[in-house]
């Protein structure tokens, strides 16, 4: 990945009839990046979406292109293209129509657009539907045809809204596969917007998690996964045990009664922290050896691995473990000091 | 379930036979016979429809399917922007700036074209304002003009009605992804929106255009005694002269006339483009 920026966006805030939809939003795209706003429904991620693409105006903030105000650009001028959330395929135009329509308006000539229509046909595998009305084809065909409408403009960005919503497991992982090649084959930068974390942290480079308006964290898949700042990010992005702690000093870290080694720094001497640990870095050992120790809850068989439910006193404590524990039982855990994520309260 | 329905639409199928078949069968009848001596002997004849073929009466037809034409033409040109403008506006001005359109309907509409013989003859609202400019005055009633106002006037509503909703059924999602696509506002209008609002304009022109070539109220009001479009001269038949048989044979020239026209037209939105596919379930044929 190039490192050169290619939008900026600076402090955007949106306001609709006194509802602040978006709070200030900080962020930086880099040419060729797959960036990703992940975040629960109602955030933002649409709006901030639609700012992009030139179908809204925010209230205050601005946004760079290359440099360029990008707002004072009309959305058809824009080198940005859309896959919209509800689709927005044209129902009075066939499938090859529909694709072709971009590379009509600007004029190409026709053997050109078959070609790249030709193509694109090919690679959403629809070839033999090119000629088929849109109301007989699936979801799931319908999204694919709005992928192929957009990218088949090569533009400088697409924006994905939920593209994949709509499809059954297998078809999803497929086409997650195949927009990843896509991005790295054409260069093209995307920024994709989900809220099911898996799909970010399969797809991206960046991962730009939101809730409620505001950028929570920007990092890799890696960074938001292991060092999640805050406890929103933490229950966010996949399973996570949060506990009440407190911070002695740099690298030890109380809660459960118990004082812990970790790697973090930088807090205030007993302040009070969550604490984050990961399902899969939790082990289960014999009640004597453990740091802390409970009974076993429930455990259950997830194909890979069981996940035991241990509860410490009334707390619950989810373990992902190859080896199976028995009900009942009173168990010790143990954590790696690396495995500790010290994090500041949340809200 | 259906069983039901059937069976609550037989009064609705009566009562369309009694008032609506029937009275077409008999037109058709009466077009196809003529009436002679004493005691009256009814016989089978082309003759009405011979009669017809004279160059007078062909020229009425051609000129009320001109001004009927012409009328529905200025109605679209109006009602389209109009109900965009309207489509336009906030939920809650939006019924009140329909019902300007309609209001005038609840009105009769003897009155309401009366109304424009006050405005529009030689001593009449408009020409005094135009006198006050200096100008006119100018000869407006009982001409091509004032019968075309009257249709539009009229009919105009008709043409607002389903265009407007054709125009709120197209989803607002597509004309931001044909803006996305690269389409300046006029492509937008012309490959996603009238496409689309096709079935609305179809129905609003077959609904103005079939009163508009038919109507003998108007031509008589404002286009006066001289002014004779193909609903007046069916009026006479049956009125002054008593001619049934040959008024009957108009009548269905008119019908196959009009029908032919909204043929056409339908063939012609097919054959166009294939825009026809998105609403053809919504057209009232
Ligand atoms: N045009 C609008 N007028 C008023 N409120 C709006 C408008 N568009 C969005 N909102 C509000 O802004 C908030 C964020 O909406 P947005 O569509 O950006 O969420 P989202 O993150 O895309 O959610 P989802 O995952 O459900 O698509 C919501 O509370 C929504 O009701
Ligand atoms: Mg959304």
């Amino acid at each position: 990945m190039a490192n050169e920026v290619l939008i900026e966006i600076k402090d955007l805030t949106r306001e609709f009839d006194g509802d602040i939809v978006l709070k200030g939003i900080d962020l930086i795209i880099h040419k060729n990046e797959f960036v990703t706003l992940l975040g629960p429904s109602g955030c933002g991620k649409t709006t901030l979406l639609r700012i992009i693409g030139g179908f809204d105006d925010p209230t205050s903030g601005s946004v760079l292109f290359d440099g360029m105000d990008l707002l004072k650009v009309p959305a058809y001028r824009r080198e940005i293209n859309t896959v919209f959330q509800k689709y927005a395929i044209f129902p009075h135009l066939n499938v090859y129509d529909n694709i072709a329509f971009g590379l009509r308006m600007k004029n190409l000539p026709e053997s050109v657009v078959e070609e790249k229509v030709r193509r694109m046909l090919k690679m959403i595998r629809l070839e033999k539907q090119a000629k088929r009305n849109i109301d007989a084809l699936s979801g799931g065909q319908q999204q694919r045809i709005a992928i192929a409408r957009a990218l088949v403009n090569q533009p400088k960005v697409l924006l994905l809204d939920e593209p994949l919503g709509a499809l059954d497991l297998k078809l999803r992982q497929e086409m997650q596969y195949e927009l990843k090649e896509m991005q790295r084959e054409s260069g093209i930068t995307f920024v994709f917007v989900t809220h099911d974390q898996e799909e970010a942290l399969t797809m991206s480079d960046t991962i730009v998690v939101l809730n409620d308006g505001l950028i929570q964290q920007i990092g890799s898949p890696v960074d938001i996964y292991n060092e999640p700042r805050n406890r929103f990010v933490a229950n966010f992005i996949g399973e996570s045990n949060i506990a009440r702690g407190k911070m002695l000093k740099d690298r030890r870290v109380e809660f459960e009664g118990h004082v812990f080694d970790c790697v973090d720094r930088g807090f205030n001497e007993d302040e009070e922290v969550d604490v984050v640990i990961r399902p899969e870095d939790l082990k289960i050992v014999s009640s004597g050896e453990g740091a802390f120790k409970g009974f076993v809850d429930a455990v259950i068989f997830k194909g890979v691995h069981y996940e035991i439910i241990v509860m410490v006193e009334d707390r619950e404590y989810v373990i992902h473990s190859t080896q199976n524990a028995n009900v009942g039982e009173l168990v010790g855990m143990v954590v790696a000091p690396s495995d500790i994520h010290v994090m500041e309260l949340g809200v | 379930m259906n069983e039901n329905i059937k069976r609550f639409s037989y009064p609705y199928i009566v009562w369309i036979s009694i008032v609506i078949v029937i009275p077409v069968l008999l037109i058709f009848l009466y077009s196809f016979i003529q009436s002679t001596g004493e005691p009256v002997v009814f016989r089978f004849t082309l003759q009405n429809y011979r009669d017809f073929l004279d160059p007078i009466f062909l020229n009425v037809l051609w000129h009320s399917f001109i001004i009927a034409a012409i009328s529905t033409a200025i109605c679209l040109l109006l009602g389209y922007p109009v109900a965009w403008v309207v489509s336009r506006l906030k939920p809650h001005r939006q019924s009140s700036a329909l019902m300007l359109f309609i209001l005038p309907m609840w009105i009769n509409m003897l009155l309401r074209t009366y109304a424009w013989i006050t405005i529009l003859s030689r001593q009449g609202i408009l020409n005094k304002i135009l006198a006050r400019l200096g100008m006119g005055p100018f000869h407006m009633m009982y001409t091509d003009f004032s019968v075309s106002l009257g249709m539009v006037y009229n009919f105009l509503p008709f043409m607002i009605l389903p265009i407007y909703t054709s125009i709120l059924k197209v989803d607002g999602h597509l004309i931001d992804a044909a803006r996305d696509l690269g389409a300046s506002g006029s492509h937008v209008f012309r490959k996603v929106m009238l496409p689309l609002t096709m079935p609305g304009i179809i129905t609003g022109v077959t609904m103005v255009f079939l009163p508009a070539m038919s109507t003998f109220v108007i031509p008589q009001l404002l286009g006066g005694g001289q002014y004779i479009m193909i609903g007046n001269l069916i009026e006479r038949q049956f009125l002054l002269t008593g001619d049934w048989h040959f008024g009957s044979a108009i009548s269905v020239v008119l019908m196959a006339f009009i029908l032919l026209s909204v043929w056409a037209m339908k063939r012609f939105d097919g054959g166009g483009s294939q825009a026809g596919t998105a609403g053809k379930g919504a057209l009232p044929w």
